[in-house]
């Protein structure tokens, strides 16, 4: 029988030498083909005595799988082979960039603003809108603010001109977002008239104001948003508590210090001035003045048909420009408003 | 307001220096704006006399001088400055003096000559910019005092931005009124005494329009020197408060109006004729004003008046005619009340405005208005001589000053914090207003001098500023919550801008006034809303399209070498319109437009460059619009390329437009390649709809190509709309996926290429139904289009 082991080791090294499945198929047929060696020997056993051939028999079948199992190694191995060939053929570079779009962006105020309206829905505001082109009595006389009051000079009022060229009466462009809590407020009024108690209002109402003011720190279209909460025990101290707590989440920062100083607005009374200050960075110490906010003036309450005896509560009304300079380090009002790609583009 | 804190100590003796002091006006309502020392610091500066100079013996321009310096024997000094003479008192640094820029002085030589000291100018002890010369000090001025000491050099200089409310505080002895309510010093103010007139020369006055001015005193002056100089303490405190001495006469009325807050007018009493009268303007009536200014006056300005016509603006400014000179003899001076509503916003409206009309507009005393009269009287005798008349008054109806009532229980709802009666009491009691006390309540009557104090409230805010804002607590927010709705057949703005951010645009904020001619070319608006007021010719209407604004955009992106560029803006467009509300005459819809410059893609390796057309855009309107689904016919739009411009209808309702933007606008703008853009209104946008589900076939779909040429003007729309009308029900989805024109197709024909899915919802099509129903389309696509079917 040594010549079957032979036979075995030599149809391993044969198949060993072949690299792909037709060298191999050929190889195969030298051994197992019709007139392979282990074919041939099994034709043999027919010569064989019959007390032989059965044992000869089972000695070249085993022979026979063991060919066969050494060429299926082989064809494993091949086929292995084959395709690790075509895998490497087939690697990419991945490094080269990603094909498509590329992504745009929100204005960096566009992210303040989304911020504090998260931020005060969270405790319940709703969120108003108002129009730009504002009545003169909305924007000052329903605010406390006659005509020829000298808080309007501290607004620098931007008035429009009728179809004749002549200044058109009643009418300019809002200079803050308060009107907006006016609206509200009466709209409010009106919806729950004749029920005993009027539901609470909370409300913020972000939007573009206009002063004629244009240099490095004022630009003559900016943003503000004005916030309002009305009801029967609404405080000074609810104030505190509520500004402090949304520039501590909106700056995310723990350790600012917020301070309120008296001020004037004449439809606040008592009236303040919030002004905040970081413990680090580049303006660290510093009061940075941020907001007007104070309790709402009774006779801006009066207007609106809302009884000061029995409701009380507070309005603010903040810069989201200034804010949004304060988060992110920006040094100039105007990028805000010169569409420049490459400052935009920082808010992706 | 600016003023010296060494003045105000005359008045009340804070013991408060430096930030401590700013920081306690500020939380009282009185914001320091700046701060600064009169001078930096210096030290061992003594007043010298000059009292020789030799040249020196080796240089030219230098001088040896002999300096007496009070003790010991005078010292010998080498000298640079051109002014030094012999009998001159300047500042002279002593050998170890320190001066600003941390200069120590030791005894030096000077080309050969010991210098014991040095000489000093403004300049050099930090004072002013002035460096020509030696500062010369008073002659009076004690040898070998501290210079710090003769010129009040530790003093410093605070601005305050008050608010209007605080006419007040624009004198310094308000702000020592203010002072010593928040420290509880004592006040003490100015004694003022009558004085007694020692001529019989008066001037009638006349109160023609009482409301305006209710309060008018006035005295001749006589026999003044108007050339009188003005005493240094005086110009120092003027200067120091940011006044410029003119003359004697001027800077005493600004001086006393200072002190005071009194704004005083003085008259040359030689041009005045009869009565003043002070009345209102007669509509024409002319002024010149002491500012050169000649104005026509309306009827709403009140005049001081003699029997001739106008001489002042009253309480604004005065009239060329009527004032002093350096050869006035006789003086009118005026003392008045005029009344805030009088005054306000009317020099404003002339495009000036002065001290006095700035405090007259907020509210001066009317308590103190003839003390003030009487102070400055006292001043112009003391320093320019003369003999004064007898005080004239008029009076008519004053501000009333009403009780306030200020209950504690009130106190506590407004602040959140109790501070009981006792407490409210005391603090109320610090600002010296008569007050009286019934029960749990306060009854005050607030002073002549303020302005601000009418209910309850005003002095809450007066009780929370002396209390210390700081000092009332911050609470946490307690409210009865109900949630909000939150509708979802709506979409929000955010979530739009969101979207248009990930498809690629960037937003921009523009301002909503804009270059007329925008409007003109792009939205051929000739009758866009003019403000009266713009702040530059080219931003002086507004806007009725965003698309102005995001064509300019490219213009400076593209200066900037950015190449490819996506913007979009949201905001509100102004339109004329009798049915506009909430403001009547004004619509004011929020638009939303997106421009698109440049390559369709970023520049990339995997993808062929090409320039952004009318279908990206197209594209990204429709993902931004979905789940509705816009309609989009040919329409011209001033904007638009004529043939390349659609409007866009939702529902019906015409929304917007989109296009390539008009070619004579590429070139007028300057624009090397053509923007793409769209603009729609905002409201049609934010409607979503409910979800609604729908049964899903288990049947597979059948999916048919068909080919057809028709002409090349047809719109597809057409096509599409007309086979899903006339096909069978089982055609699900009609796909357009090839358009080709060129070699093979006739021209003027365009070859087009539907995929037809087909689906029964109940059963598997059979082959039949699937060649009928393909039938029914081209049968329909023949007759309909002429179509010809193409194999």
């Amino acid at each position: 029988m040594h010549n079957l082991d032979q036979i075995i080791q030599a149809a391993t090294s044969a198949f060993a030498a072949t690299d792909d499945h037709a060298a191999l198929e050929q190889v195969k047929a030298a051994y197992l083909g019709k007139s392979g060696q282990i074919t041939g020997l099994l034709k043999g056993l027919a010569q064989l005595p019959t007390d032989e051939r059965k044992t000869a028999g089972a000695a070249i079948n085993r022979a026979k799988e063991a060919v066969e199992s050494a060429l299926e190694e082989r064809r494993e191995a091949i086929r292995r082979k084959t395709l690790a060939r075509k895998l490497a053929a087939e690697a990419l570079d991945v490094t080269l960039p990603g094909r498509g779009q590329a992504r745009g962006g929100l204005h960096p105020v566009t992210r303040t603003l989304e911020r504090i309206e998260a931020l005060f829905r969270s405790i319940g505001f709703e969120v108003a809108d108002g129009p730009e082109i504002e009545s003169d009595f909305q924007n000052f006389t329903a605010l406390n603010t006659p005509e020829d009051h000298p808080a309007r000079s501290m607004h620098d009022t931007f008035y429009l001109l009728d179809e004749r060229g002549e200044v058109a009466p009643g009418v300019l462009l809002r200079t803050h977002t308060s009107p907006i809590q006016v609206r509200y407020m009466q709209a409010h009024v009106a919806r729950h008239a004749g029920q005993a108690r009027m539901p609470e209002i909370r409300v913020i109402a972000p939007g573009r104001v206009y002063r004629v003011d244009s240099d490095a720190t004022h630009s003559p279209m900016f943003h503000q948003v004005e916030g309002l909460w009305i009801g029967e025990n609404v405080s000074f101290a609810d104030l505190k508590g509520v500004i402090a707590d949304f520039l501590r989440r909106f700056f995310e920062n723990d350790d600012l210090r917020v301070r309120f100083r008296p001020s004037f607005f004449p439809f606040t009374e008592p009236s303040a001035e919030i002004d905040v200050a970081f413990m680090s960075g580049p303006l660290e110490g510093r009061w940075l003045e941020i907001a007007g906010c104070g309790m709402v003036h009774p006779n801006v309450l009066r207007h609106v048909a809302i009884d000061p005896e029995n409701y009380i509560g507070f309005a603010f009304g903040m810069g989201p420009d200034r804010l949004t300079m304060l988060r992110y380090g920006v040094n100039d009002l105007r990028l805000f408003y010169d569409g420049d790609l490459r400052f935009l583009r920082q808010f992706i | 307001m600016k003023f010296s804190q060494s003045w105000l100590r005359s008045f009340v003796d804070a013991k408060l220096e430096g930030d401590e002091f700013s920081h306690l006006l500020t939380m009282a309502g009185l914001e320091v704006e700046s701060e600064e020392p009169v001078a930096p610091p210096f030290g061992g500066v003594v007043v010298g006399h000059v009292q020789a100079v030799d040249k020196h013996p080796d240089a030219d321009r230098l001088r040896v001088c002999q300096v007496a310096v009070g003790a010991g024997e005078p010292l010998p000094i080498v000298c640079g400055a051109p002014n030094v003479a012999p009998g001159m008192k300047v500042p002279c640094a002593l050998p170890g003096a320190e001066l600003p820029g941390s200069l120590r002085i030791g005894v030096s030589r000077v080309r050969g000559v010991d210098s014991h000291g040095m000489l000093c100018s403004a300049r050099e002890l930090g004072i002013s910019e002035d460096a020509a010369g030696l500062l010369a000090l008073p002659a009076d001025a004690p040898t070998g005092s501290d210079v710090r000491q003769l010129l009040d050099l530790d003093d410093h200089l605070l601005t305050l931005k008050l608010t209007p409310n605080r006419a007040d505080c624009l004198s310094l002895e308000g702000i020592a009124r203010e002072v010593a309510a928040l420290t509880g010093q004592p006040l003490r103010l100015l004694e003022v005494a009558p004085v007694a007139a020692s001529i019989a020369s008066a001037r009638q006055i006349v109160l023609e329009a009482p409301e305006a001015c209710p309060l008018y005193c006035g005295r001749v002056i006589a026999d003044v020197d108007a050339t009188a100089p003005t005493p240094d303490w005086m110009r120092r405190r003027l200067e120091r408060c940011g006044l410029r001495s003119i003359s004697a006469l001027v800077d005493i009325t600004n001086y006393v109006m200072l002190e005071l807050g009194q704004p005083l007018h003085a008259f040359d009493n030689a041009r005045l004729c009869g009565a003043i009268r002070a009345r209102m303007a007669r509509p024409g009536e002319q002024l010149r004003l002491l500012n050169e200014q000649s104005i026509t006056l309306h009827d709403d300005i009140l005049l001081i008046a003699d029997d001739r016509g106008p001489l002042a603006m009253a309480g604004i400014m005065g009239g060329e005619e009527s004032g002093i000179t350096h050869e006035t003899r006789e003086l009118f001076l005026e003392a008045a009340f005029f009344a805030p509503s009088a005054i306000a916003g009317r020099a404003r409206r002339y495009a000036f405005g002065s001290d006095a009309s700035h405090r007259f507009e907020r509210g001066v005393d009317f308590g103190g208005t003839s003390r003030a009269l009487e102070r400055a009287t006292r001043l112009i005798l003391d320093i320019c001589g003369g003999h004064a008349g007898p005080l004239s008054q008029a009076t008519a109806r004053l501000p009333e000053r009403l009780p306030v009532r200020v209950r504690a229980s009130r106190v506590a709802r407004v602040l959140g914090a109790s501070l009981g009666a006792e407490r409210v009491g005391e603090l109320l009691a610090r600002l010296g207003f008569p007050l009286a006390r019934e029960g749990e309540s306060f009854v005050v009557v607030p002073p002549s001098y303020r302005f601000d104090l009418a209910i309850e409230e005003d002095l809450i805010e007066e009780i929370a500023r002396l209390q210390g804002y700081e000092q009332i607590p911050a609470a946490a927010p307690r409210a009865s919550l109900s949630m909000l709705p939150q509708s979802e057949n709506t979409r929000s703005l955010p979530r739009l801008r969101q979207i248009l951010a990930d498809c690629g645009y960037q937003e921009v904020v523009n301002y909503a006034f804009v270059d007329e001619r925008w409007e003109v070319d792009f939205a051929a608006n000739a009758g866009a809303i003019r403000l009266a007021n713009p702040i530059a010719a080219h931003l002086g209407v507004l806007r009725s399209s965003l698309i102005g604004g995001l064509v300019a955009n490219v213009a400076t992106n593209l200066r900037r070498k950015q190449s490819r560029i996506r913007l979009f803006e949201s905001g509100r467009c102004f339109f004329r319109d009798d049915a506009g509300a909430p403001v009547h005459g004004f619509r004011q819809p929020w638009k939303l437009a997106a421009l698109a410059y440049g390559s369709a893609l970023p520049e990339q390796w995997a993808c062929a460059t090409r320039n952004v057309d009318f279908f990206d855009l197209k594209a990204d309107l429709e993902f931004l619009l979905a789940p509705l689904v816009a309609e989009f016919a040919p329409c011209p739009h001033p904007a638009l390329h004529p043939g390349r411009s659609a409007r866009v209808t939702l529902a019906g309702q015409a929304i917007g437009f989109i296009g390539e933007l008009h070619p004579e606008w590429q070139q007028k703008y300057e624009l090397p390649s053509v923007p793409v853009v769209f603009e729609v209104d905002l409201d049609p946008l934010l409607t979503a709809r409910l979800p609604q589900f729908g049964e899903v076939s288990r049947q597979p779909p059948v999916i048919r190509d068909l080919a057809i040429v028709v002409d090349q003007a047809l719109e597809v729309r057409r096509l599409i709309e007309g086979m899903r009308l006339n096909g069978p029900p089982i055609v699900q989805e009609i796909t357009l996926f090839d358009v080709y024109l060129g070699r093979g197709v006739e021209a003027g024909k365009k070859s087009l290429a539907f995929r037809i899915v087909m689906q029964d919802t109940e059963k598997t099509l059979l082959e039949a139904e699937v060649d009928a129903a393909v039938q029914q389309l081209v049968a329909y696509l023949q007759h309909a289009f002429a179509a010809q079917l193409r194999v």
